[in-house]
């Protein structure tokens, strides 16, 4: 388990919404660009790690139940985004870091990953 | 909960910025009703994936959210090109998407094979050139 404030700081992250969720326990990592994959294969309560920069990306970090999102390759929200990413409570930030080197980083530090589909398969749900 | 609770909400296709809408409510209805919050998430995905199918593929559709003490069911019911081959649909990584709903995040073939996993119960109808209806049930205990 880490702090969101943790994370933010390894990563260098600027915080884009949710400075009120920043001492958030985050106890599981995702990555994917493919919001049908976080779908299938996150845990409630996850990061989302992701270079998708839409609407889509926080509806589906809403349904999925996912507890923060952040950007990777210096990409950012916009204004509508933004705006439903505070409404639902869900922090948004962005870091300078590739996919790889995020995922890396936080695997390294001991972030648990949630997207394990091969162990998940069947079991899940 | 004794009684049966009923929604039923309009979805538009093409406007994939609006999709997500009914299964956001759907969401928060459930969690009023103070549904277990893991089958609150499973019906969640499974309603937001057909959202996101009729968003991308058909013209409209109505969405019906019933809630009855023993089970939960959303039927989606649209005006749209139909699927030619159901069992290849259901087929994880078989798609048919643009270019467009790859990019919003979409499309990569998981949404059928999406819903079934997070149902007790699916059923698709699709009739070509008219539309499909697809039935998803979930028990609630």
């Amino acid at each position: 388990m880490m702090l969101l404030s943790s994370i933010s700081e390894i990563l260098q992250c600027e915080l884009f919404s949710g400075k009120e969720q920043f001492n958030l326990p985050i106890e599981f990592g995702c990555a994917s660009d493919l919001m049908s994959d976080v779908l299938a294969f996150s845990q409630s309560g996850a990061l989302l790690l992701t270079g998708l920069v839409n609407i889509q990306t926080i509806q589906t970090a809403h349904i999925a139940e996912i507890n923060a999102v952040i950007f990777v390759r210096g990409k950012k929200p916009d204004s509508k985004m933004i705006a439903l990413a505070t409404e639902k409570k869900i922090p948004l930030l962005g870091t300078r870091f590739s996919m790889y080197e995020a995922c890396g980083i936080l695997y390294k530090t001991g972030l648990v990953p949630t997207m394990e589909c091969l162990k998940c398969e069947g079991d899940n749900g | 909960m004794d009684n049966t609770f009923l929604q039923t909400f309009k979805i538009q296709g093409g406007n994939i910025y609006n999709a997500g809408k009914a299964s956001t409510e759907i969401k928060a209805i459930l969690k009023q009703l103070g549904i277990n919050a893991k089958i609150v998430r499973r019906v969640a995905i499974a309603s937001y994936e057909a959202e996101m199918n009729v968003v991308m593929y058909a013209k409209q559709a109505t969405l019906k959210f019933e809630v009855s003490p023993s089970q939960i069911s959303i039927t989606v019911e649209d005006e749209g090109p139909g699927i030619p081959d159901v069992g290849l649909a259901m087929q994880e990584g078989y798609s048919t998407a643009t270019p467009e709903m790859r990019e919003m995040g979409f499309g990569a073939g998981m949404g059928l094979p999406n819903i079934k996993k997070n149902s007790d119960y699916l059923k698709i109808e699709s009739i070509l050139g008219k539309g499909t209806k697809v039935t998803i049930t979930l028990n609630v205990n």
